[in-house]
């Protein structure tokens, strides 16, 4: 039975709880009004926080001085490339896994997620030597391989627990009903796997999208995606408020908005089903 | 029911992600413990030679190795912390029937979707630098020094920084485990008279501290390589001040070139990261039934 709540209890509550969102949202909110500032507004004091001349400059400025949409569209490639080749090896493991659990199925599971705990510098040196005599240094492509080998074991997680929700009964029914192989993927597997792939799609694509290590240590000019070209920010002469919360906010827009649709997946995919 | 044919087609469609994996575990792994092995700089090329542990002793030896080691613990305790008990805190509010819930959830989340490299460069200049920082305006409106964050308390403001990109997942954790527990249990507490922080204690931390464990073992795991948000606001210093296992390791091999002493560092880093593994996998593990 629901209780009744009080209508004052529930003002207090509400009232504080907007409060603390608001402050933990605040510094994202002061880069986004910061943007549309002139430089001098930017740093000015006492700060202004509506009313100032709102400019599309920095925007522009971005732009031309340093090719934002080139670094923007690095991001877009190496995030969903990497995303997508990870779904093409995850899908048929993680399908094989939930459909025809072997006895080792479990320690397979097990041993691809300890691959994720493995420290990033552990093996930066082998890789970052490997690239540099492959020539996969500041290559998109060397990124997309990264990228792919780092969250491969959170994709075949996400989709395994996915896919264990499919009851099996359902295939059998098919198969009784007459259904040939190829009619039972297309017309019962796929629609039901499609929401779980969905989902494993979009965080990792988030996860790719904000990836900072590999994506600092491995480009350099030409290959950088937006992690890396902020990163270029940091150097005192570059430090200009306004064009630096421009930069950012387009960098982190397009993921803030995939990340609201993700808020259910984001539990599932980085517990690895620990909470449910 | 599995054939042994479709028992050798699940195993095929398996092979390409474990001989990935194992590849990418293996190869540029026993290269770093090979590579820790050596006297090898990038600068001396065909000087390599086999020198057994001295590039351990070097590194476990050296002071940087000790400060590195406090700043890591200090980084991950720190931001565990505040997560953990804010992440309580602010989970137990969002669970209370409140106006607009769904927008307040949003914008609690919302730090989480930030690349670190904006994080780090929006707080250390927007917020925390000392003459045109916010909260140096808010301090000076309070009649007070403004504090030079990076100057004088390096590590708090980057475990400041991190602790708000990692506040959210903890509370999204912590509420989805909070949304699970029975409200009979409570409701029945409450009846009984039960004060809020007897019912607190004796019913919902329990019900939490599982999550609370999955939080700290997955965070842990994320806070020892922490390395974007050192770059690009204090490249590690003033001095070793805020540098951490794998900021030096980052530093001694692509800085100072030196590939057998930042590889021995690596490995050094590997065996830390392992001890949270265990635990954590052996968590996982229990909840995995197949």
């Amino acid at each position: 039975m629901a209780r009744a709540i009080p209508t004052r209890q529930k003002i207090v509550m509400s009232v504080i709880a907007w409060a603390i969102a608001f402050l933990i949202f605040f510094p994202i909110l002061w880069t986004i009004l910061t943007s549309f500032k002139t430089e001098a507004e930017a740093v000015a004091t006492p700060p202004s926080f509506l009313f100032f001349d709102w400019t599309l400059e920095n925007y522009v400025t971005v732009q031309e001085r340093s090719n934002y949409f080139r670094h923007f569209m690095n991001s877009v490639i190496i995030s969903l490339g990497s995303t997508v080749a990870g779904l093409v090896i995850a899908i048929p493991a993680a399908w094989s896994m939930a459909f025809v659990p072997a006895k080792r199925t479990k320690d397979i599971l097990m041993w691809m997620l300890s691959t994720k705990m493995l420290p990033a510098v552990g093996v930066l040196i082998p890789i970052y030597l490997i690239f540099r005599d492959t020539g996969l240094l500041d290559t998109r492509l060397g990124l997309v391989i990264v990228l792919t080998m780092i969250n491969l074991p959170i994709i075949v997680w996400m989709l395994f627990t996915y896919f264990r929700e499919i009851p099996g009964d359902i295939l059998e029914a098919a198969r009784m009903d007459g259904a040939t192989l190829r009619s039972e993927i297309l017309y019962v597997l796929v629609p039901m796997a499609v929401p779980g792939i969905a989902s494993t799609l979009l965080l990792n694509i988030i996860l790719a999208w904000n990836e900072a290590f590999w994506t600092l240590n491995l480009t350099a000019a030409r290959s950088a995606p937006l992690t890396a070209f902020i990163a270029s920010y940091s150097s005192p002469e570059g430090l200009f408020y306004a064009k630096l919360s421009a930069a950012s906010t387009m960098a982190i827009a397009p993921i803030l908005i995939l990340g609201w649709f993700s808020q259910k997946q984001l539990v599932r995919g980085l517990t690895f089903g620990a909470v449910k | 029911m599995a054939t042994q044919h479709s028992r050798a087609a699940a195993r095929l469609m398996m092979t390409p992600a474990v001989i990935l994996l194992l590849l990418w575990m293996i190869v540029p792994l026993s290269m770093t413990l090979y590579f820790s092995f050596l006297r090898y700089n990038l600068l001396m090329p065909g000087m390599e030679e086999w020198i057994g542990f001295m590039n351990y002793e070097f590194f476990l030896t050296d002071p940087a190795f000790f400060a590195a080691l406090t700043n890591t613990l200090l980084l991950v305790g720190g931001v565990l912390l505040i997560t953990i008990v804010g992440g309580v805190l602010l989970a137990l509010l969002l669970d209370q029937p409140i106006f607009g819930q769904g927008i307040v959830r949003i914008l609690v989340i919302a730090p989480f979707f930030v690349m670190p490299t904006v994080s780090a460069l929006v707080w250390k200049n927007m917020f925390m630098n000392p003459v045109s920082g916010l909260f140096a305006w808010i301090a000076k409106g309070f009649g007070l020094q403004p504090v030079d964050f990076f100057a004088e308390i390096p590590l708090l403001s980057i475990i400041l920084i991190v602790a708000w990109q990692w506040l959210p997942f903890a509370t999204l954790i912590l509420l989805t485990a909070l949304q699970s527990l029975d409200s009979e249990q409570l409701e029945a507490a409450e009846m009984d008279g039960a004060p809020p922080l007897s019912r607190f204690r004796s019913i919902i931390l329990p019900h939490l501290a599982r999550a609370i464990t999955v939080v700290i073992l997955i965070q842990t795991i994320f806070l020892l390589s922490v390395f974007a948000e050192i770059l690009v606001t204090t490249n590690g210093g003033p001095g070793y001040a805020t540098t951490n296992i794998t900021f030096l390791v980052y530093a001694q091999s692509l800085l100072q070139f030196d590939v057998g002493g930042g590889s021995a560092g690596g490995i050094v880093a590997v065996i830390l990261a392992n001890i949270v593994a265990i635990f954590l996998m052996r968590m996982i593990g229990k909840n995995l039934d197949i």
